[in-house]
């Protein structure tokens, strides 16, 4: 196998990292929908190399990450609006201040 | 036979249960009382005529060469539990089953009667008549049972109902715990039927009356000689039935329930607790007579225990006051009577006349008896008192009560031409011809029975007015209440007469009976001087009796508090097994089981509280933990397949 796949899992990889990094040091909800985002990408990068560089004769990747795009948008649409009413309910939109699920 | 009439004996009663149970809130006390005496009154018709066509109609269905067959009408299988257990029901007519079928019908139906001018302002009326016909239901239930497991049913069945009716008062902490201890106590002795039932079946692979009885020798031998404790298997299959029967029949040591059930309403009494449901251990027993004739230790255990019931009872009954009280201990002692009689039984000894005469007074004692129970709710209705010395001079005031009354005291006193008199003779001369010693011994009680009875009697209706008789004066029982003490009067005088030996025998071929004129003779002598000796100390008001009762204090104050069994009964549950026993296991259960269980809760409480900081509703939190467990996990995967 030659060096081209590298070319897409490392950036891949690096996507996801950032994704993990953001999600977990960011306050702004917003800013973690973003390292949401951020880490399904660098999954769907993954499902079209493999699916290039491995099994090259079919589409199921392909069709895959298409689906996991229409999903996400859906999951980004419900996550605005959560966080539209979060926002409405408590003035901001800073993690921290929700965290009234627990024991 | 059509199985239409035995089905529809059974059927009534119980549904009669259900309808005044179910809708009985609905109804007047009237409807309630008169469906229930309706019921009941169609039941006897039916069982009449039933046990009339079984007896006099000459069919070769009932009656084969001067033999009276035993034929199920009907004996459809309940449970099959595999091929070869299986529990049927049916319906076994032979000639103590159509006796009893006539008895508990009689009774039960004057009872019914009775009861609605007794209990007419009680509150539960409807349910009091709903709770007589599932007794009625059960008891005829157990008389006609074609197989034991058929019959242990249904003596449970009449176990609960004597349960519900003892405690009709429930509102009465008497009344309750009397309920209790009856249940409890029968249903302790039950155990014991229960295991006799199962070995007996064991070894001879039937529950069936007629598979057993009709082959008793096959049954011997199916045993195969099996031993226990120095004792044969049979005879402790037989013991342990009739412990059943001890417990129902109230012979000593179990007898501590029945003079308690005094408790419920006095009609009851009369009903379960003297003519039907506490001879269903004679009639066990008799049901089984084949089979144990086989083992005569049995018999003889039978016979021991029957005789020494007789003489304790009759002589607590000496020294009771609440006239139910003696009437009940009477009851004990008539009965172990009758277990007497069948214990000296043997097919040698005037063709088995003892059988006979143990059936003869099963049905003359029932008669009589239900008429002394009713004549003393007559006087409680009267009087409100339970206790002879609240009465005294009633002759005059209720002319019915007292001469019906005399007649049941004749009756069971064993006079001529009253019933008592013929079936105790039979009885007698029964025992005199098995042994000297039963004989002697049992006409001892009859004497005692003669003189109870009669102090009683002249202690109620002779000694000394009460005072209290012009503030609220007494008088006989409305005619509802008349009318059955009048009919069992009647019935207990001419009942001496049925040619009872023609109709029911232990082999039933016919029994011609004749009176033994010695033994009839001897009895008679101590009934009258029985009754003699009562009149003498009670007729009118006189300082004898409380000078022998104070020359013996010690045996008085024994004898009335029953010889003090119910405080050794007392004693063991409450010191020994409550104390002892219970508190070891009830500490066991706190300390151990309950321990364990109890840790297990800590345990996890204890963790819970622990770990419960990581639940910190800080959605970053989760995250870290959950990349770092799924890092873990891929490491531990990928080490792995290395």
């Amino acid at each position: 196998m030659d060096l081209g796949i590298l070319w897409y899992l490392v950036p891949s990889v690096l996507m996801f990292a950032c994704g993990v990094y953001g999600f977990v040091t960011r306050k702004n909800l917003i800013a973690i929908l973003i390292s949401l985002e951020l880490m399904l990408n660098a999954a769907d990068l993954n499902f079209v190399a493999f699916n290039r560089y491995i099994f090259p004769g079919q589409m199921e990747g392909m069709i895959f990450t298409l689906f996991a795009i229409a999903i996400a948008a859906a999951e980004t649409a419900i996550a605005i609006a959560i966080i539209i009413n979060v926002y409405r309910a408590i003035g901001n939109t800073d993690i921290n201040e929700i965290k009234k699920l627990k024991f | 036979m059509d199985i239409t009439l035995p089905i529809l004996i059974l059927a009534i009663p119980i549904s009669m249960f259900l309808i005044l149970g179910i809708g009985g809130v609905k109804m007047s006390r009237k409807t309630a009382g008169v469906l229930g005496i309706l019921g009941m009154g169609t039941t006897l018709t039916l069982a009449y005529t039933v046990a009339f066509t079984y007896f006099f109609s000459g069919d070769p269905a009932f009656i084969v060469d001067g033999v009276r067959q035993q034929l199920q009408v009907f004996d459809v299988t309940w449970l099959a539990f595999t091929d070869t257990l299986v529990v049927h029901l049916g319906f076994l007519l032979d000639p103590i089953s159509a006796m009893m079928l006539v008895v508990i019908t009689t009774i039960s139906f004057m009872v019914h009667l009775y009861s609605w001018g007794y209990m007419e302002h009680e509150p539960g009326f409807q349910r009091y008549y709903s709770f007589l016909s599932l007794f009625s239901f059960s008891m005829l239930g157990l008389v006609v049972a074609t197989n034991i497991f058929q019959m242990y049913i249904f003596w449970e069945l009449v176990g609960v109902s004597s349960y519900l009716l003892i405690g009709f008062f429930y509102k009465l902490p008497s009344a309750v715990s009397a309920s209790k201890k009856a249940f409890i106590v029968t249903r302790f002795a039950d155990l014991g039927f229960l295991i006799g039932i199962l070995l007996l079946s064991f070894y001879t692979d039937t529950f069936n009356f007629m598979e057993l009885t009709h082959n008793p020798e096959g049954v011997l031998a199916s045993t195969g000689g099996a031993t226990f404790m120095g004792a044969s298997v049979l005879t402790w299959a037989l013991v342990l039935i009739y412990v059943g029967g001890m417990g129902k029949s109230a012979m000593m040591p179990l007898h501590i329930w029945l003079p308690d059930a005094m408790e419920g309403p006095t009609p009851v009494s009369a009903l379960i607790h003297a003519a039907t449901m506490v001879v269903a251990g004679v009639y066990l027993v008799a049901r089984m007579f084949p089979v144990y004739l086989m083992e005569e230790t049995a018999l003889l255990f039978i016979t021991c225990v029957g005789a020494i019931t007789a003489f304790y009872a009759a002589v607590v009954a000496c020294c009771q006051i609440d006239i139910k009280r003696i009437l009940a201990f009477s009851t004990i002692s008539q009965i172990a009577f009758m277990m007497v009689a069948l214990g000296v039984t043997r097919p040698g000894l005037h063709d088995g006349m003892g059988y006979m005469s143990s059936m003869f007074h099963l049905f003359t004692h029932a008669m009589f008896k239900a008429l002394l129970f009713l004549g003393a709710g007559a006087l409680i209705h009267a009087v409100h008192s339970n206790n002879y010395t609240e009465m005294g001079g009633l002759r005059k005031y209720m002319p019915i009560t007292h001469w019906t009354f005399l007649i049941g005291c004749l009756a069971i006193a064993g006079i001529w031409p009253f019933a008592g008199f013929f079936s105790k003779d039979e009885m007698l001369t029964a025992m005199f011809a098995n042994n000297w010693i039963w004989g002697a011994w049992m006409t001892m009680v009859a004497g005692l029975t003669a003189f109870y009875m009669f102090r009683m009697y002249f202690m109620v209706f002779w000694w000394e007015e009460n005072p209290h008789y012009k503030e609220h004066k007494p008088h006989d029982a409305p005619w509802q209440m008349s009318v059955p003490l009048i009919f069992l009067a009647a019935v207990s005088c001419v009942s001496g007469f049925i040619p009872f030996g023609e109709l029911v025998t232990w082999n039933r071929l016919p029994y011609h009976i004749h009176i033994d004129p010695q033994v009839a003779t001897t009895s008679l002598i101590i009934a009258a001087f029985g009754i003699g000796l009562a009149a003498w100390l009670f007729m009118k008001r006189n300082h004898k009796p409380a000078a022998m009762k104070n020359a013996m204090p010690g045996l008085w104050k024994a004898a009335n508090r029953r010889f003090y069994w119910d405080e050794f009964y007392m004693f063991v549950t409450h010191k020994i097994i409550f104390n002892i026993f219970c508190r070891s296991i009830a500490w066991f259960d706190r300390h151990v089981i309950d321990a364990t269980m109890d840790g297990f809760a800590k345990v996890t409480q204890k963790t819970s509280v622990a770990v419960k900081g990581m639940q910190s509703g800080s959605i970053q939190a989760y995250v870290v933990w959950y990349f770092l467990g799924a890092v873990a996990v891929a490491a531990i995967t990928w080490i792995c397949l290395l």
